[in-house]
């Protein structure tokens, strides 16, 4: 049927040997690929998209060893050029099962093709025969690729290179290491002249943005693209909303309601994946799972903070079909080859289209047949999440972000690893950087600004000329003034910044009163974040690893934790994970809500509930803000619904509140969830709403971005923490130092001071900027909160009401289940000394 | 002229900070204030004492490591004592140690700093106990050198001696107090004593500071019998130790 004659007879004899012929998108990305272009390879999970990606490489390297058999005279059969071929994926885990996966077809055609891994486990020996003697093909991850172009025999290691394959492209470019991938990229194409770049993908909203992320763009305007293949879609999925007998909850993310029905269908399948949205949840599920499971049926848990050899463990039991479930986070999301799944079960709401389609092709690695999905949201306005989601999914409807512009911190690190290899012309480098479609719009004066930086730090105040880390030669080149700084940079580059995490170490309970030191040397259960072991109080119990621990005490980075016969743990609070809901999901919800006419998709309970506001207030409108205010047991309640999600709520909550304290109104406090955002104090709102005293258009005037914006983010915790990310990746600050390793908690205090000092001092800072660009895209969503005000100004609607209205339900029951905003530092402090100040008195 | 007599501290009317929030506290039989800018304020003497001001620590490291930290450290602490020298108008200014981050920062200090520092200095004592960061401090910077000193019942030194002493005033530890409160932590510098012996936080803007719940503090202090005062914007917060957390 297809066409096969491009591929040497030993390949097609492999296809042929196991019963397979080359897909045509396989055949399809070959033929492009060896034409000379860079292309783009779009293809579901399981539809053979990484040997696609590895065709052209592969045929390549066969051709070359026939030709260099052909020059018997020369007797150099193998390993005789540089690196052929990198590849690079968003997971070290993903690197080591194509490995494995590659192995087998390279051996059953005999070809002799080297293969190796290089990550940072690697260990440096290996490390260094891989410079001198390469492998023809690397499997390596981003920050590895800029460590070795920081080299000084970089240029000659990658002067050979042909291909560069990007697997997970989608996952890679929307981070950081996406930005620091684009510049190694413009560094390889300088150093290798004849190389391609195959980028893989899921189905994404924009493939034009991974198009040009994969191509040289010009000087001018015009934008250079990749050429593309699409592969045909599978069947389409059946994916189902849970209709469940039971009633369905107002608020929460634990799904508790729904453990029997998932339970039956667990048992109705083969193998099950069980997604949940963060690693508190997964913990919650697995437990409770466990506690209906009377056929103790295999379920097992996975997640990012497990010990890896507990991961590896579970893998090993599901590609061999040993589980009947497992129940996972994202650290599941990417492309990893499991055994037959048959259903995928997602939990809570699916918070974006394109994430939902991607969880749910891990069922069913069969492409022609459908896979199964079943959503289970967890609450009332869940629901409305899962039916905008499913309606996407019918749709075909995308919602992946836009590409990012790249860093300029990462830009800072790039420089210095340029510098590192030999001293760099700044012009040319800055036409490199700005061939990279992540960093075209730089301008130059910003590129020198972060020259500059690297060199001095970049201060107006020019006070360490005399120490600069980059020095100009009488040519006008930059250069390294001392190996001890390249030393540096190679001990602190990277781009993935974990908070700070302590290992988890299982030993024996100690009694109350025992002064017995912990014992030590018991199992390694995982790593959990440092901010979460603080809030624990020697003592306390919590899930983790599928059990009910105790935590007794600290020793440097482990935290010791005894099993707990306790069934009523205190569940980890663990915030992280969550992902922000999509902007097409919610608009999606918000045209749910406010639709009557298309509710008809909806359970009845949720109906009855949106009948009921109807009734009770009003309707949130499509195009308006809705805005209610009652009183509740002596507070008086201002709630809306912006459906933007929780961190753009967060920083609404935090402006609001500091306008109302500025009017006089004196909140108290308020809370935030993914659609709504509820404020409270003891002043009665509606009241001064409706004396004119506080006009809602001037509350939510979008001018809250500006100085009431400045004035909180310069005491925000969210913005010191950002500053940190910032300060770490561009060199600013060192994270690890030969022999000591400095522990997260010393680095914040370190860096809150700095930031303090900069922010006072030279507000328009290169790294501020850094930090601030950060800040408006990820955790306090300012850019999206932007768009909000703006689209709302002047259209907003007050609903003045007696008392709680249905649709304020969900958001007060967060109340005390959620970190609670709005009460400044300094009057928490006041409160715990004056408890204490009376407590004295006694 | 003004004499001892006055208390309080002079307040110019042009001056539109509010009058200095301190805590007194009585320490061998010597009535001091703690101010919340970190300083103690000796209202009998009119002597003005901070620690730790760790002047040119960013420009130290500039050198040393290679990290570029902002180079706004020193005027920032300068500022931030010049400040306070305005307002309480003292007659004697006592920097408890570590003035400087090392031996070479009062050599390299920019002239800039020089003159902030000198006017600072004008019309009043001016004495530095020296640190382990600064053991020698250039000759061209004024003020009286000594490794420990005493007026009356209370005695100033950089470390805390070894041996506990009562009305001791000392620095060098950089406390910092944890509490917890509605789910969240707070950490600050602050004042740690027992009555016997104060220790001061560190006045320098980059200057960190160290839990009072670290073993370092266990020769200081004897188990939980001690208080700290965390630093609040104009107050402070009283705790005792056995309401703290530690790292």
């Amino acid at each position: 049927m297809t066409d096969t004659s491009h591929l040497p007879s030993v390949f097609n004899n492999w296809f042929g040997s196991r019963g397979w012929a080359p897909r045509a998108h396989q055949l399809e990305l070959f033929d492009k690929v060896t034409a000379g272009n860079s292309a783009l390879l779009i293809a579901p999970t399981g539809g053979g998209k990484t040997l696609a990606g590895f065709l052209p490489s592969l045929v390549d390297l066969h051709h070359k060893r026939e030709a260099d058999k052909r020059k018997a005279g020369e007797a150099k059969a193998a390993g005789t050029g540089g690196l052929h071929t990198l590849y690079m994926s968003p997971l070290k885990a993903l690197a080591t099962d194509i490995h494995q996966n590659l192995e087998v077809p390279i051996e059953e055609m005999g070809l002799s093709i080297k293969l190796e891994t290089r990550s940072g486990d690697t260990p440096s020996h290996k490390k260094q025969r891989q410079k001198r003697l390469p492998p023809d093909i690397l499997l390596t991850t981003p920050e590895q690729i800029s460590l070795l172009l920081s080299d000084k025999n970089a240029e000659r290691l990658f002067a050979d290179l042909h291909y560069v394959i990007l697997d997970e492209l989608h996952e890679l470019v929307t981070s950081k290491r996406g930005d620091l991938l684009a510049l190694a990229l413009t560094r390889l194409r300088k150093l290798a002249p004849n190389l391609r770049c195959i980028g893989l993908s899921a189905t994404i909203a924009h493939p034009d943005d991974l198009r040009a992320y994969l191509v040289e763009q010009p000087l001018s305007q015009q934008v250079h693209h990749a050429e593309i293949v699409q592969a045909k879609g599978g069947a389409k999925p059946h994916i189902s909303i849970l209709e469940t007998r039971e009633r369905l909850p107002w608020s929460g993310h634990s799904c508790i309601y729904a453990l029997p029905e998932i339970y039956e269908e667990i048992k109705a399948h083969t193998t099950t994946l069980v997604f949940v949205n963060t690693r508190s949840q997964a913990e919650r599920l697995f437990q409770e799972l466990w506690r209906i499971n009377e056929d103790t049926l295999p379920i097992a848990l996975h997640h990012g903070s497990l010990d890896v050899g507990q991961r590896r463990k579970v893998e090993a039991h599901m590609a061999a079909g040993q589980l009947k479930a497992v129940v996972c986070t994202s650290s599941l999301d990417l492309g990893i080859d499991w055994g037959d799944i048959d259903l995928v079960i997602n939990v809570g709401a699916p918070k974006g289209a394109s994430r939902l389609a991607q969880r749910i092709g891990r069922a069913n690695h069969r492409m022609n047949e459908a896979s199964k999905a079943i959503l289970v949201p967890s609450n009332r306005f869940e629901v409305l999440e899962c039916q905008a989601a499913l309606e996407a999914s019918e749709a075909g409807e995308q919602d992946t972000p836009p590409l990012r512009e790249g860093g300029l911190d990462v830009l800072a690190q790039h420089i210095m690893c340029v510098a590192c290899a030999a001293p760099f012309e700044p012009e040319q480098l800055y036409e490199e950087v700005i061939s990279s479609q992540s960093y075209r719009h730089l301008d130059y004066d910003l590129f020198v600004k972060a020259v500059e930086f690297v060199a001095t730090g970049g201060y107006a105040l020019k006070a360490y000329d005399r120490y600069a880390k980059l020095r100009p030669t009488k040519e006008g080149l930059f250069r390294v003034s001392h190996p001890q700084f390249a030393q540096q940079y190679r001990l602190n580059s990277g781009t993935i910044l974990d908070a700070a995490t302590l290992k988890v170490r299982q030993v024996k309970p100690r009694g109350a009163n025992s002064k017995r030191p912990l014992g030590f040397g018991g199992k390694m259960l995982g790593e959990i974040e440092e901010w979460f072991i603080e809030q624990l109080a020697v003592g306390d119990t919590f899930v983790f690893a599928g059990q009910v621990l105790k935590f007794e005490g600290l020793k440097e980075s482990e935290a010791y934790v005894s099993r707990s016969a306790s069934q009523d743990p205190k569940i980890p609070s663990y915030q992280g994970g969550k992902f922000p809901l999509s902007t097409y999901l919610a608009e999606g919800v918000r045209n749910f809500a406010s639709d009557p006419n298309s509710w008809s998709s909806l359970p009845g309970q949720v109906r009855e509930w949106l009948e009921l506001q109807k009734e009770k207030s009003q309707l949130p409108d499509y195009e308006r803000l809705l805005v209610e205010t009652f009183p509740r047991n002596d507070k008086h309640y201002l709630v809306c619904y912006p459906f933007e999600g929780r961190l753009a709520h967060q920083t609404l909550g935090m402006l609001l509140t500091r306008r109302l304290e500025r009017a006089g109104l004196h909140p108290l406090g308020f809370v935030a969830t993914e659609y709504s955002l509820a404020l409270w104090g003891l002043t009665d709102l509606g009241a001064a709403i409706k004396s004119g005293r506080l006009t809602l258009d001037d509350l939510f005037e979008e001018d809250m971005l500006g100085d009431d914006l400045e004035a909180w983010l310069a005491e925000s915790s969210l913005m010191k923490r950002t500053f940190r990310n910032c300060a770490m990746i561009s060199g600013l600050v060192e994270r690890r130092h030969p022999g000591k390793e400095k522990t997260g908690r010393q680095i914040t205090i370190n860096t809150d001071l700095i930031y303090n000092v900069l922010h006072e001092h030279e507000p328009d800072h290169l790294i501020l900027q850094a930090t601030w660009t950060d800040a408006a895209t990820g955790l306090l969503d300012i850019s999206r909160l932007g768009h909000f005000l703006s689209r709302i100004d002047k259209r907003i609607t007050h609903s003045a009401l007696s008392r709680v209205s249905p649709l304020a339900i969900p958001v007060l029951l967060e109340i005390g289940k959620e970190p609670i905003f709005g009460s400044a530092t300094e009057e928490l402090l006041a409160d715990a000394a004056d408890d204490l100040l009376l407590e004295a008195q006694l | 002229m003004r004499l001892n007599s006055q208390l309080q501290p002079r307040v110019e009317l042009s001056y539109r900070q509010p009058i200095p929030v301190c805590h007194d506290l009585s320490l061998a039989r010597e009535l001091v204030g703690l101010h919340d800018s970190g300083a103690l304020w000796w209202p009998e003497e009119r002597t003005l004492v901070v620690s730790d001001l760790h002047l040119e620590k960013a420009a130290s490291i500039a050198k040393s490591k290679g990290l570029m930290l902002p180079p706004y450290d020193t005027a920032a602490t300068l500022e931030k004592l010049s400040a306070l020298i305005d307002l309480f108008d003292p007659r004697r200014v006592i920097c408890l140690g570590d003035s400087f981050h090392d031996c070479e920062s009062s050599e390299r200090m920019p002239a800039a700093y020089l003159a902030m520092l000198a006017t600072m200095q004008l019309g009043r004592e001016w004495i530095w106990i020296t640190g382990n960061h600064d053991p020698e401090i250039a000759r061209h910077i004024c003020g009286e050198r000594y490794q420990e000193l005493s007026i009356k019942s209370l005695s100033f030194r950089h470390e805390p001696n070894e041996e506990a002493e009562r009305g001791e005033i000392c620095g060098h530890l950089h406390p910092a107090a944890k509490v917890r409160r509605m789910g969240r932590t707070i950490r600050r510098a602050c004042f740690a004593t027992n009555g016997n012996r104060l220790v001061l936080p560190a006045f320098g803007a980059l200057t960190g500071g160290l839990n009072v719940m670290d073993r370092a503090f266990s020769d200081v202090f004897t188990e939980k019998r001690f208080s700290v005062f965390m630093l609040g914007n104009g107050r402070l917060f009283p705790f005792t130790a056995s309401k703290l957390l530690s790292e």
